[in-house]
């Protein structure tokens, strides 16, 4: 068993005394339910609380805002899956990258909106976004995008830019000011600009402090010039690496020859950008404070003294800016090892510590799916016997599924777990409750689609008991019908047969009228929708039909043994009638039937009242059939 | 598809209508309501896209919708119509039957008027499915096999129709100002008229063996024609859409595979009959067209358009081949029908949808509104 990392956090349960009693608690899928149990730590007080607590670590997810997180990015996510495998990577790349510019844009507009509500929301889910934010642009840039040496510092640039949106203000400030050479901040945003690699907004800048002094006319002159003259690598053009070293060199010796005559010595500030552009660190880190952050120390530094830096040797540039930056008695925050990790390319390291630090398991289930794709991420079997993808993204979509609402997103998650996620669906989707009949249609739809046979039926039947219970027969058998369930069917016809026979008619006759097709489901059912018909038909004195009916639901054995003696009653008056409806045959296997059904059975069972009358009419039709069977027109 | 984003709102929608535009006006809508389900806290909320004014350049940005006003509303909201400009009814999951008042000067909503327990069994509530209004009658069906007719402002019910079926009644609407016709989960049709006292049904139609399973296929919604008030759509959990002539009897007079689930909302344009939309748990919304004009039959076009299998069960009665009656012909070897998919594939279940001008919105269980502006008719 590994060690912890970090200490775990306490949280207290208001009206628990831990010291009085032990706590008791059970795991629930995304919570705990604690309860204060009867044991005493050492003899105390008798009293109790009544309460069950439910614990939840993760209440991201219940925020109106991040719900939009969750749905944008499930969208984003299923489209990834489906991206066909069969292309060369080559081509997959601008797709993979732009996916990840997806993401980032749907944290993007979460924080703004964020923002917008900022008057009484907690500050820390925004903030925590921008670090997320900050974080996954940094795998993009070093992971999926992988820019090589030159491009690699262009891209950090870009990253560090982004994050640092507060110079743009600032300039505009001092620009739109009366005089802006003389604000405050002036020296400031020119600094930043060049801090930040924009020597073309820097000299703009520039230029306004360059008309105040027209004295020191030539001094501006040559550092624009040598702004202006900074080489950049450019990717596209035929320019190799080494060239462009050869071109930055020459303009770094520029810039120190410059620094040696001391032609900026008058002024500090521009002596300063000039030690700037030539890398001196020290004067970097009087700049802490336009700086603000070791990461921003780390790229100007590379800006200026190795702009040709191989993603490989990044780590190294990395912990010694972080070592130089931060106070050396200050704890590093999860984000600085996180982002540590990342230019150390430990992706693992950088998984573990986001899942560490973050409460829920979004941003590290994406963002590890994503880096499967771009296969960066070694197949790790973890113990239990999935991969790391894998893993996350059950746990996240487990999560998911205890949300009253967003459990239908971890369906998708789920289907892209090739090995356990068939089976973990199984078991959630069972427990989602179900409250009105289209929730319950939409969830047997998931299970049907899935094949989930099981499941269909367990929930049809949860919902044909209910609707039995309500007495809606129609719905019941409609449910039934949809799971294929036989032996319910056969309670629901139970049910009608045993209605009938209480009350004489039939309820429900618009159900049992349009069976169609679905009668067929089970014995049962058959036999009541016919019987219903043979009503029918003598209802339409259709008697001929309706006694070969009657005698055909007795032998072709579809009514049940319990029923003939009611079916022999309802011959009963057909045996009655003037006409003869029954032919000789046909009265003989009445009377079968009749001695079939009394022959089992004792004296004190069978009616004989009933039998003796249906004997006689029976007795008496024969005579009529034969008669008239017999008899020959003349 | 251009023209067409989505707005993500943290509840799955269930139902979404436009306000009606007065007849005489030219405008588009711009307002409209939604309902949630399957939240903690359901609500209805007010939607407004903005003024119409704005020479549009053909740019997709028109401005998202924007929240009006939002009013909690206890159980999912399984229908919901506009009653009036102000007023709208819903139809609860708690069997409730409630109506809001949208009061425009400060954009609020207020419950005006609320019948508890409208639908229920014997011993619990029982869900409301479906409400239809002719302001000022309301007509409400529900789980319980029960149909409810309301006058607004007035408390009691007007008439129950106890026992109306023995399933579930999923969806109604009106066929002339005395007439209803209901859906109920067994596949039936049935007609009521309200002129008639007693609880039965003046005609019941169903699928008979006409289907592809053979099944009694539950149905799920229902909308008349516009113009003919005896032509219907249905839709049901197998997601084909049949066209039905309500004085034929028994048999469908056309039936067409649409979606390959079920199918949750189908609507006629209300001042373009040739038009009909349908949304479906598949996540897609089709937009179905006929048109007597074109040659090439409509399973040989390319692009998102989906064939169309129909059967024509009946020949119609005075045959006249004109726009009008082209949903009963349904011939899709004459290249009468055409379809198209109108959202972005790989979406959750559409809910709800509702057209009206040129203008459609949609609901998704993605928790997302779409809203077209230029729907092509």
């Amino acid at each position: 068993m590994e060690e912890v990392d970090v200490e775990p956090t306490t949280t207290p349960i208001p009206g628990f005394d831990s010291n009085q009693k032990h706590l008791g608690f059970v795991w629930g899928p995304g919570d705990i339910l604690v309860y204060e149990t009867i044991y005493k730590a050492s003899g105390g007080s008798a009293g109790g609380c009544p309460f069950v607590h439910e614990v939840r670590k993760d209440e991201d997810i219940y925020s109106p805002i991040l719900r939009k997180l969750f749905n944008e990015s499930h969208h984003i996510f299923v489209g990834l899956q489906r991206i066909r495998e069969d292309l060369p990577s080559k081509n997959k790349k601008p797709q993979f990258v732009s996916i990840s510019k997806n993401y980032r844009s749907v944290i993007r507009a979460c924080m703004e909106e964020l923002q917008q509500v900022a008057v009484y929301h907690n500050d820390s889910l925004g903030n925590t976004l921008l670090s997320l934010e900050l974080i996954w642009n940094l795998c993009e840039v070093l992971f999926i995008d992988a820019a090589p040496a030159g491009s690699l510092v262009l891209h950090l640039l870009d990253w560090v830019r982004l994050h640092k949106a507060d110079v743009d203000e600032k300039a505009r400030e001092v620009l739109a000011s009366e005089s802006p050479a003389e604000h405050q901040a002036y020296w400031d945003v020119v600094i930043s600009y060049v801090l930040q690699g924009r020597m073309d907004e820097a000299r703009q800048v520039l230029v306004k402090q360059a008309a105040l002094q027209p004295a020191a006319r030539v001094m501006f002159k040559l550092l624009d010039n040598l702004l202006m003259k900074m080489p950049i690598f450019n990717p596209g053009e035929t320019q190799t690496l080494t060239e462009f070293d050869v071109k930055w060199r020459h303009w770094r010796e520029e810039v120190d020859h410059c620094l040696q005559d001391q032609s900026f010595a008058s002024n500090r500030h521009l002596e300063d950008i000039c030690k700037i552009l030539v890398g001196d660190e020290d004067v970097l880190l009087e700049y802490k404070e336009l700086l603000s952050t070791w990461y921003h120390f780390l790229v100007t530094r590379l800006l200026f003294s190795h702009p040709t830096v191989k993603p490989t040797e990044l780590h190294y540039y990395a912990q010694s800016s972080m070592h130089m930056f931060l106070d050396t008695r200050s704890v590093p925050e999860p984000l600085d090892s996180i982002l540590l990790a990342a230019f150390e390319f430990d992706i693992h390291q950088v998984i573990k510590d986001c899942s560490i630090a973050l409460n829920n398991w979004w941003f590290v289930g994406h963002l590890t799916d994503l880096l499967d794709h771009c296969k960066l991420l070694q197949s790790h079997n973890l113990h239990f016997g999935s991969n790391l993808r894998e893993f996350l993204l059950l746990e996240y979509a487990s999560g998911l599924f205890t949300h009253h609402s967003l459990w239908q997103l971890a369906v998708d998650y789920f289907d892209h777990c090739p090995e356990f996620g068939r089976v973990y669906l199984e078991l959630q989707i069972e427990r989602v409750p179900l409250d009105t009949e289209r929730k319950a249609l939409k969830v047997i739809r998931i299970c049907e689609q899935r094949q989930m046979t099981e499941q269909v039926r367990s929930i049809c039947k949860i919902m044909a008991k209910k609707a039995l219970r309500n007495n809606r027969l129609g719905s019941a058998l409609s449910w039934s019908i949809r799971a294929k369930d036989a032996a319910f069917a056969t309670l629901i016809s139970e049910r009608f047969l045993q209605d009938y026979c209480a009350k004489g008619t039939f309820s429900d006759l618009d159900l049992i009228d349009n069976l169609g097709p679905a009668m067929l489901l089970s014995d049962r059912l058959t036999f009541l929708g016919k019987y219903r018909e043979f009503h029918r038909l003598y209802g339409e004195k259709r008697f001929s039909d309706a006694a070969k009916l009657l005698l055909s639901l007795m032998t072709a054995k579809i009514a049940p043994h319990s029923f003939w003696m009611t079916l022999l009653t309802d011959a009963l008056p057909l045996l009655e009638q003037k006409e003869v409806i029954f032919s000789a045959d046909q009265t003989h296997e009445l009377m079968f039937c009749l001695e079939e059904l009394t022959s089992g059975k004792s004296d004190e069972d069978i009616e004989t009242t009933k039998i003796e009358l249906l004997r006689l009419a029976l007795a008496r039709n024969l005579a009529m059939a034969i008669v008239k069977e017999g008899t020959v027109e003349v | 598809m251009e023209g067409i984003n989505a707005k993500y709102v943290s509840k799955k929608i269930s139902k979404t209508r436009w306000r009606p535009v007065s007849s005489s006006s030219l405008q588009q809508p711009d307002i409209f309501a939604t309902g949630s389900w399957d939240n903690e806290d359901n609500s209805i909320s007010i939607w407004s896209i903005g003024e119409n004014g704005v020479s549009s350049m053909g740019d997709e940005f028109e401005g998202d919708p924007q929240l009006l006003c939002e009013y909690k509303h206890n159980g999912d909201v399984l229908d919901l119509q506009f009653l009036d400009q102000d007023r709208i009814v819903t139809a609860s999951s708690t069997g409730a039957v409630t109506i809001f008042r949208h009061h425009h000067n400060s954009q609020t909503l207020s419950v005006s008027q609320l019948w508890e327990r409208a639908h229920h069994y014997p011993c619990n509530n029982a869900p409301c499915t479906g409400v239809v209004c002719n302001s000022p009658e309301i007509v409400t069906v529900g789980e319980d096999g029960r149909i409810m007719l309301f006058r607004a402002d007035q408390e009691g019910v007007l008439r129950t129709i106890e026992k109306a079926d023995s399933s579930a009644i999923h969806a109604v609407t009106f066929l002339r100002t005395t007439e209803i016709l209901t859906v109920n989960s067994i596949g039936q049709l049935k007609l009521w008229d309200f002129r008639q006292p007693g609880n039965e049904p003046s005609q019941i139609l169903s699928l008979g063996g006409a289907s592809r399973t053979g099944d009694r296929v539950p149905l799920h919604c229902v909308d008349r024609h516009p113009n003919q008030q005896h032509i219907v759509a249905t839709g049901g959990q197998d997601g084909m859409l049949c066209i039905w002539d309500v004085r034929q009897g028994n048999m469908p007079i056309s039936l067409m595979e649409a979606h390959t689930s079920e199918m949750w909302e189908v609507h006629f344009h209300p001042s373009n009959p040739g038009h009909l939309f349908s949304c479906s748990e598949d996540g897609s919304l089709l937009h179905w067209e006929t048109s007597s004009n074109t040659d090439t039959p409509s399973f040989l076009q390319g692009g998102r358009n989906t064939s169309i299998i129909s059967r024509s069960a009946i020949a119609p009665t005075g045959g006249n081949q004109s726009l009008i009656n082209a949903w009963l012909t349904g011939d899709s070897s004459k290249g009468h029908l055409e379809t198209t998919h109108m959202l972005p594939s790989q979406m959750l279940s559409v809910n709800s949808l509702d057209v009206l001008g040129q203008c459609l919105v949609c609901g998704t269980d993605g928790e997302a509104i779409y809203v077209n502006r230029h729907v092509p008719i």
